[in-house]
């Protein structure tokens, strides 16, 4: 019954999306139709998206999908979350975010300008009602299992972690979030040409939903790198993986995006290179759905694999494209300003905007060429072959620590020009204190680690820079408002994650060892003492507790460290549960890999590690997230706009 | 600055750094190509010439021996095998008669010296290349669910 009720709610939104496309897009449609299509579409996908959710609680093992991701031992909360735990769900998931952020953008531009509300409610029908046949007619949630099955086959134990509950809703509420620049943008050139002299309300408009399709992205990301961290990935935190990379574009086109809106609200200047990047985010936020649900790519992520939803998915990517570019390239004129665009020089802010759009979109060109070159070579019959990640951390180095400096330097720059003698002054104590930087740095890590290589004290001392510079601009414009303390978060972000990356990257350590119980061995200057292993037994999986303990120098008392084997009944999958010691400068972290003997009761084989600074990383792309979100609530997003 | 000079310039610098960013990826991305080979391909010398593989089949049963972290097992695609060694942790999915994916370099006996060994997702998981090297061999061994049915 109630999967019955969920695909009539479905069919329900497909119709209703369809009346918005047509009523958003049509001159001659009757006013507000749009609007009743829209509520109309999100209330039948939240019924489907309740509906399944239901059936997920009650088991209800007439539903293929429900079949394969739940089981009665499987808790509550995590039945719920393996709602979008496969393919069909998270397909769901997507469509009904799509339909939260429409009703928010359309409700809130329309208040500013009604007749490009209502052609953006058009585009956006026209993405929904593709996405909903995608939905239905290859990845139906809701079809029947008849005779319905005695037992689920349970979700992966990879993702019965609290992690997943929180990670691709919010990693999609991003990737879908790049929907609105785009629909703005496409709207933009299918509404009337503004009459002179009138403002520019939507520009200003469109930045805070840029900002916070950011920071969920960058929020999304982040959780799933720290879910890999202590669940997945034996204590790596970014892997280069396809479907890392798949979230990672759209990032990047993202964060060149909202810089680049900034200066095309206040200067009026870049206005087509604004509009291309809003169509490449969402092409590569398509493009990022297609790679993880087509199952061309073999990771962790890639649990569907049917031919059709591939097509389906890569014909849409085309027909974004193809549409967009014809349409920016016939009417680019619509999204430039009508007034005049101040010039400005190289040496400048806007210079440095555009410099920083250079690195990000060059780096998600180099991003996007890694994944899919393997894919074409595929396709072209050329050989299987995979792209490791030291390709992309060579490529990658040399145009992220530019983009360092430019943070530093960009924020004190002048529009249009620059006073050269009034810069300097304003420099001068960034500049000597991040020389001192330069020379403290070094000596430190000597100090510490024993040596310093070069390439650890290049990219510190970038961050150590940006860091103090991002602080005194702040300080000095400390009046400016949500607008000044957003950059100086986000900034602060990148400097903060720069030294987690250049730390973790070249100062940790990962070792191997077997370990009888009742031996000793050292982790870093604390000494790690095994004392075997007990069986254990959770809610739904049957587990072997190792039982560690470690005494760190200047530590009261030593720790006891549990890290895990567990076995799933129903799945012979084995999942290691790692144990992690955390600190703000370094992690110390034990997995229990696999027995050397027969016997639990004997040697093990542990695999230890040092992260120095890993909390670094995700707590820099936490404040990036945090001050997006900020300057979104700067007093001029809110201001009520004046009807002059 | 005249406008034009300084479209120029921009174009110049734009040109200049596509030509150093292109030069840099390639480089990059030809010294990091990992090959994927079946033991068969292997068997037919497609290995030469190329460094760093990833060879994928059956880890063969009976196989797998370990000498404290170092451990040798054989990869096959059920006619051509691969000896492998590796030093470390092996994934939790490793198992005798399950599919692998050892990457590293051959060394002049033949043998792989392993870098990492992948093994993913769920049980009746299958890398489409394993897949596909069984297919390729003609020689698909009969699955679990095979077994079990009547």
């Amino acid at each position: 019954m109630i999967g019955e009720l969920g695909h009539f709610a479905l069919v329900l939104a497909l119709v209703a999306a369809l009346c918005q496309g047509v009523a958003g897009l049509l001159p001659q449609a009757p006013a507000r139709l749009h609007r009743a299509a829209i509520d109309l579409q999100a209330l039948g996908l939240l019924a489907a998206f309740v509906a399944l959710a239901v059936a997920f609680v009650q088991n209800d093992f007439t539903l293929v999908y429900v079949v394969q991701h739940s089981n009665r031992d499987l808790p509550v909360a995590f039945r719920i979350a393996a709602v979008w735990g496969g393919h069909e769900g998270s397909m769901l998931l997507w469509t009904l975010i799509l339909a939260g952020w429409t009703v928010a953008a359309e409700r809130s531009l329309a208040k500013r300008d009604a007749t490009h509300a209502r052609h953006m409610a058009g585009v956006l029908g026209v993405v929904s009602v593709a996405m909903l046949t995608f939905v239905l007619f290859t990845s139906n949630p809701f079809i029947r299992l008849l005779p319905a099955a005695q037992e689920g086959r349970s979700l992966n134990p990879l993702l019965q972690d609290p992690g997943l509950i929180f990670h691709p809703p919010l990693l999609y509420l991003g990737y879908v979030g790049t929907v609105v620049p785009f629909a703005a943008v496409l709207a933009r050139m299918l509404s009337p040409v503004v009459p002179a002299g009138s403002p520019e309300l939507w520009v200003r408009w469109l930045r805070p939903f840029t900002l916070w399709a950011f920071t969920f992205l960058t929020l999304g990301i982040a959780l799933g790198s720290w879910w890999a961290y202590y669940e997945l990935g034996w204590g790596g935190w970014w892997f280069w993986d396809p479907v890392e990379n798949a979230s990672l574009m759209p990032w990047l086109a993202l964060a060149a995006l909202l810089h680049v809106l900034a200066v095309r609200e206040q200067r009026g200047v870049m206005s087509l290179w604004t509009g291309v990047l809003a169509v490449t985010a969402f092409t590569l936020s398509l493009l990022g759905t297609f790679l993880v649900r087509s199952g061309v790519l073999t990771s962790v992520h890639a649990f569907a694999s049917d031919p059709k939803r591939g097509s389906v998915m890569l014909a849409l990517v085309a027909c974004t494209l193809g549409v967009s570019f014809l349409l920016i390239s016939a009417r680019a004129a619509r999204l430039a300003p009508v007034r005049a665009v101040p010039a400005y020089q190289l040496w400048s802010r806007e210079g440095l905007v555009s410099v920083n759009n250079v690195l990000l979109v060059a780096s998600c060109a180099t991003v996007l060429l890694g994944t899919l070159y393997p894919l074409a070579m595929d396709a072209l019959g050329l050989g299987k072959i995979s792209v490791g990640p030291p390709y992309f951390d060579a490529v990658m180095r040399p145009l992220l620590l530019p983009l360092l400096l430019v943070a530093a330097v960009g924020p004190w720059l002048t529009w249009a020009a620059v006073d050269m003698p009034r810069l300097w002054a304003q420099l001068r104590l960034t500049l000597v204190l991040t020389f001192a930087a330069a020379v403290a740095i070094p000596m430190g890590l000597v100090a510490i680690y024993g040596r310093a290589s070069p390439l650890a004290v290049v990219g510190l001392v970038l961050a150590a820079g940006l860091l103090v510079s991002t602080v005194l601009h702040a300080w000095r414009q400390r009046r400016g408002g949500a607008m000044v303390w957003g950059m100086a978060l986000a900034h602060a972000g990148v400097a903060v994650f720069a030294v987690g990356v250049t730390m973790v990257n070249t100062y940790g350590v990962e070792r191997d060892v077997q370990l009888a119980p009742g031996e000793t061995t050292t982790l870093a200057d604390c000494s790690l003492r095994f004392d075997g292993v007990t069986p254990a037994r959770g809610v739904n999986f049957d587990s072997l507790q190792g039982r560690f303990v470690l005494l760190c120098p200047g530590a009261a008392a030593p720790r006891q460290l549990l890290p895990e084997k567990r076995s799933y009944p129903g799945s012979q999958m084995p999942m290691t549960e790692s144990a992690i010691v955390w600190g703000v400068t370094r992690d110390l972290y034990v997995a229990m890999a696999d027995m050397v003997g027969t016997t639990p009761k004997g040697p093990w084989m542990v695999r230890l590690q040092v992260k120095p600074f890993i909390r670094w990383v995700w707590g820099g792309t936490v404040l990036m997230a945090l001050g997006a979100l900020t300057a979104s609530f700067a007093r001029r997003y809110r201001r009520k706009v004046a009807h002059d | 600055m005249k406008p034009r000079q300084r479209r120029l310039w921009i174009v110049l610098a734009v040109v200049l750094a596509a030509a150093g960013g292109a030069y840099l990826v390639t480089q990059a991305l030809r010294s990091n190509l990992v090959f994927f080979l079946t033991p068969g391909q292997v068997a037919a010398g497609e290995a030469q010439g190329k460094t760093l593989l990833r060879i994928g089949g059956l880890v063969q049963p009976g196989s797998f021996t370990r000498d404290g972290p170092a451990l040798s097992f054989v990869l096959t695609d059920n006619k051509h095998t691969v000896p492998v060694t590796y030093t470390g942790v092996l994934p939790d999915l490793f198992a005798e008669g399950k599919g692998a994916i050892a990457q590293g370099q051959l060394n002049a006996k033949g043998q792989l010296i392993a870098t990492e060994v992948l093994a993913k997702h769920d049980e009746n998981y299958m890398p489409p290349e394993v897949k596909k090297a069984l297919d390729d061999s003609g020689a698909h061994p009969a699955t679990p669910a095979d077994k079990a049915k009547p």
